[in-house]
């Protein structure tokens, strides 16, 4: 798993390459950490490159989300792919956080 | 060959049972005395009721055999549990644990932050966990809330569970991890074996009819249980249970909130209006946002968008107020603070009551104060769980035993569990009876504490032969009720000539006898080989406990009290000690009421004052197995477990 952070306007989106299993959970979770922290409150999590998701990698957009909104900003995903969108319904996080088609639209009116 | 004996036995138990228990009901209950016969013959119908669930269990005892092997590459953490235990006992385990041949990482999860455990854990080059800085004034949920935190600071594909005394054997992954190359199976589980025990065993500690027949009866039927110690738990399914409940949990909060919002605001509008207070029309404004947000979450838009999009039109709402009365506001805000929603003791459950949330509805709030009052509110509950130290509880929480909970859930989801019957960890058990007491009390309440908030018979996603398994385990608590209408009958009926069935004659006894021989071969057969007497003893035996665990645990679910619950101690008391009798004290009235009743039951005989002696013969002999199944807790409070400090260095 790769990951890569760009700035948007009102935003920093977080790039994530390859499969975000429970090994590369505990680092995203980090990484949203240390974004939040060195000021970035709105945070978009791009999963376009993102082939694989399983429960770890759900928990660690969870544990953004709320370090993101404790800080007064938050987070939205974008980008999800097939097999990330079934992940989201079966766990109901869709029922959480909505996935956005792309990072354009995640940023947009927000 | 058995299975088959086993299923004939309990037809014809079942049977028996049926036919006897029926005749009671319809033809044998003495009105007359109704107020012991009532009594009696339900203490009979539970005890039909507890044979029909153990019939079940044991109906598809399931024998696995040899494991397969672990699959490739799995990658595993191991556990070890820790609170208060010695530091020497926790050392040992991850000793063994380093040990163990499968690859794997060890962790020792110390609860209790010891400077000195996270040296011996350096020492021996295993990793060290503890709370992280989120936990700090939130609940911590106990052992739960220990293995959470762990959860997010690991990786492997797989956990072992040890608790601090737990000592592995080095093959214990090896045949346990095969079982996983099933991807729907989330929990391997292994007997609990303990080492501190002598051969006759007069705490019962050892529970080998339940690590054994029925535990392959639950297998049998998919509902093999997690017994928090010594089980293999496959991470994905943990997880994935973690967002369910995160998701259910922060909905249902959410609309709460939202709803008590609607009606704080309502109240402190009419009453700015009534006041003329101009700065109470925003108020209006509110009212709508809150409306949306709930016509947004009934319409099925995400959480974190209607909740996000809430709280910032609050935060607009808000400006526009400042600089109206600041006095109040300052009022307002000392209240807000202490807002911070109650909480259960024992589990640190939020209590979301009705009570509470009318208290904050109904007092008298400033304008800005109800916004900010509201903001607080929802903030408390929302997808950010910041009544919590993380949002996702992966190990339930609902309970102080969260083994069974976490288990019942993960049946729920469809995952399947193992019970794998090979003993790979010795452990230590509770030395002393005051230890043991606390122990069971513990379990007790625990079981009880899930059947009242998660009852299985209503829990989606289980089957029906689920529900029951978790249903027989559950209900094999409430016989401290039963128990006692076991001793009070044969005391009145030989003392005052109490006959609480129309007649202890033949008839009763050809239909009594039949039932309880094969109840009695059954439990023979079903338990060969292995001790089941104290079991037996002891579900009579610990009634004032059983029923103490029914009480404190309704009291505690419905009313809110404190359980009462301690952490049991794996260390005993040593030296000498005087006989605990005040923890037998309900036992000793028990045994001596009915030795002066058989007494008086002989002498009334004898002097004519009764007249029936198959009426006599059958209480006294009903007397003396009570009096035998009671012996066990007199023993068991002499009882000084065997010295094991050799057994810890070696």
């Amino acid at each position: 798993m790769e990951f890569s952070t760009s700035e948007q306007p009102g935003a920093v989106v977080v790039h994530c390459r390859g499969r975000l299993n429970m090994v590369a959970a505990p680092r995203l979770k980090e990484l949203l950490s240390s974004t939040v922290e060195s000021g970035g409150q709105r945070v978009v999590v791009d999963l376009t490159g993102t082939d694989f998701v399983d429960s770890s990698g759900l928990g660690a957009l969870v544990g953004g989300l709320k370090r993101c909104r404790q800080a007064g900003g938050d987070l939205r995903i974008a980008g999800a792919g097939q097999q990330v969108l079934t992940v989201l319904s079966l766990t109901n996080l869709d029922r959480v956080l909505r996935p956005y088609a792309d990072v354009a639209a995640a940023v947009d009116g927000w | 060959m058995r299975l088959a004996l086993i299923r004939v036995l309990v037809t014809l138990t079942l049977l028996a049972g049926t036919v006897y228990v029926s005749w009671r009901w319809l033809f044998s209950v003495n009105w007359e005395y109704w107020w012991i016969a009532v009594p009696l013959v339900l203490a009979e119908t539970y005890t039909l009721v507890d044979a029909v669930l153990f019939g079940l269990t044991v109906w598809r005892l399931k024998r696995r055999g040899e494991p397969p092997p672990p699959p490739e590459d799995a990658t595993v953490d191991v556990f070890i549990t820790t609170y208060d235990e010695p530091v020497e006992m926790v050392t040992a385990t991850a000793v063994a644990a380093l040990d163990i041949r499968h690859p794997h990482r060890t962790w020792v999860l110390d609860d209790g932050d010891r400077p000195e455990m996270r040296a011996a854990a350096e020492r021996l080059g295993v990793g060290y966990l503890t709370r992280s800085e989120d936990w700090r004034d939130r609940p911590r949920h106990a052992k739960a809330g220990n293995l959470n935190n762990a959860l997010f600071q690991t990786e492997g594909e797989f956990l072992l569970i040890l608790d601090a005394d737990q000592i592995p054997d080095p093959a214990i992954l090896d045949r346990t991890l095969g079982y996983f190359r099933d991807p729907r199976v989330a929990l391997v589980q292994t007997p609990q074996w303990f080492t501190n025990v002598t051969e006759s065993d007069p705490l019962g500690s050892q529970a080998p009819l339940f690590y054994g027949p029925i535990q392959q009866g639950k297998d049998g039927w998919n509902a093999a249980f997690f017994c928090g110690s010594n089980a293999v738990l496959r991470r994905e399914a943990l997880m994935q249970l973690g967002l369910v409940g995160y998701v259910r949990e922060t909905h249902q909060a959410v609309q709460q909130a939202l709803a008590t919002a609607s009606r704080l605001v309502a109240r402190t509008l009419r009453r700015a209006r009534r006041d003329g207070d101009p700065a109470g029309e925003v108020l209006v404004d509110v009212q709508q946002a809150v409306a949306g947000a709930r016509r947004a979450l009934a319409g099925g838009e995400p959480l974190a968008e209607v909740t996000g999009a809430f709280q910032r039109r609050l935060r607009e709402l808000s400006r526009e107020l400042v600089g109206a009365d600041l006095q109040a506001i300052q009022a307002d805000l000392g209240e807000i603070a202490e807002l911070g929603m109650e909480q259960d003791q024992e589990t640190g459950l939020v209590v979301v009551d009705e009570a509470a949330l009318d208290r904050l509805a109904e007092r008298e709030w400033s304008p800005l104060g109800a916004i900010a009052s509201v903001a607080e509110l929802l903030r408390s509950v929302d997808v950010d769980r910041g009544d919590e130290a993380q949002p996702m509880m992966p190990m339930a929480t609902v309970s102080v035993t969260e083994d069974m909970a976490t288990c019942m859930r993960l049946h729920g989801l469809g995952w399947r569990s193992v019970y794998h019957h090979e003993v790979l960890a010795h452990g230590l058990a509770p030395e002393d009876l005051r230890t043991m007491l606390q122990q069971r009390l513990r379990w007790s309440q625990g079981t009880l504490q899930v059947l009242l908030r998660e009852n299985p018979l209503v829990q989606r996603g289980l089957t029906w032969g689920q529900r029951l398994m978790y249903l027989a385990t559950m209900w094999s608590y409430l016989s401290g009720f039963a128990a006692v209408v076991f001793l009070v009958a044969p005391v009145l009926y030989l003392c005052f000539g109490v006959l609480p069935v129309e007649a202890f004659g033949l008839q009763f006894l050809s239909f009594f006898i039949p039932y309880m021989v094969l109840n009695q071969l059954l439990f023979a057969v079903v338990g060969y080989g292995v001790r089941t007497w104290r079991g037996h003893q002891y579900s009579l035996a610990l009634f004032p406990l059983w029923i103490r665990a029914c009480v404190t645990a309704a009291a505690n679910v419905w009313f809110g009290r404190p359980l009462g619950f301690v952490v049991t101690p794996k260390t005993g008391v040593r030296g000498r000690q005087p006989f605990p009798w005040r923890l037998v004290l309900p036992q000793l009235v028990a045994v001596t009421a009915l030795v002066v009743a058989c007494v008086v039951g002989v002498v009334r005989l004898w002097t004519g004052a009764a007249s029936s002696t198959i009426g006599t013969a059958v209480n006294v002999a009903w007397v003396a197995y009570d009096l035998l199944v009671m012996s066990v807790i007199f023993q068991a409070a002499r009882y000084r477990a065997p010295g094991r400090d050799e057994e810890l260095v070696s």
